[in-house]
């Protein structure tokens, strides 16, 4: 069980930005824990991930949705980004508020390939709101030593944030 | 343009930086790619309704109650 957080880098938008990817992530720790508060400029929910650049169709997503009046899951394979597992708030949705996403990312560096699971829930002063619980899969071997994260369409509003953890569990 | 933020782990250095022309036509196939994904998703969902009604609809016509076919799905 991870007894250590590590704040690995921070960064709270200036701007509209298109993507954001923390870059020469240490392999010193056991797991990696990514958690946003953001907010698209565009009608659209979802943020991708992508690792270490890789544009292959090497990625999968489930997950299980509430909107406040039904439940419904999703699922989606051999994706060039991994997709179908975090919402975030959106430009239809009652203004400055942002979603809250964690993305855990556990033995990133080893050999395997890489599952991960996911958490979050958009704000919105309505009745229909999302909240997901989301698993995906990087079929690939590499040690994790990038992440981009981008809405599906669209940008990132001003004051979104991203905190990239390390998590040791010795 | 749309930027692009990078912040290197190893420095702390961060970088804005426009997108290029292949990084804006990468964006543009995710956003494609995600369009057909979730057009196939919403019309799968329509179907799968529409199927449940149809369903609701039959059995109601053999004279079941509301409260007995909604019992059927839980």
């Amino acid at each position: 069980m991870a007894n250590t957080y590590i704040l690995i880098e921070a960064k709270t938008l200036t701007t509209t930005t298109a993507s954001i990817t923390f870059s020469s992530i240490p392999g010193t720790y056991t797991d990696l824990l990514l958690k946003i508060s953001s907010r698209n400029n565009d009608i659209y929910n979802e943020i991708h991930f992508r690792f270490n650049g890789n544009t292959g169709s090497n990625y999968s997503g489930r997950n299980v949705k509430g909107t406040g009046s039904a439940v419904s899951s999703a699922s989606s394979t051999s994706l060039s980004s991994m997709q179908d597992v975090t919402v975030q708030s959106k430009s239809d949705q009652t203004a400055s508020t942002f979603g809250n996403i964690e993305l855990y990312i556990p033995n990133y560096t080893s050999s395997n390939y890489k599952s991960m699971s996911s958490d979050s829930v958009q704000e919105n002063n309505a009745t229909a709101v999302e909240t997901m619980l989301g698993a995906g899969l990087w079929a690939q071997t590499s040690a994790i030593t990038s992440i981009e994260a981008f809405p599906s369409v669209g940008s990132f509003v001003q004051h979104s944030t991203f905190y990239l953890y390390g998590i040791s569990n010795s | 343009m749309p930027t692009k933020l990078i912040i290197d782990c190893s420095t702390g250095v961060q970088t804005e930086v426009e997108l290029t022309a292949e990084e804006i036509a990468q964006r543009e196939a995710d956003a494609a790619a995600f369009a057909v994904e979730q057009a196939e998703r919403e019309a799968e969902a329509a179907a799968k309704a529409a199927a449940k009604a149809s369903a609701e609809s039959k059995l109601a016509a053999l004279g079941l109650t509301a409260d007995e076919i909604a019992a059927l799905s839980k």
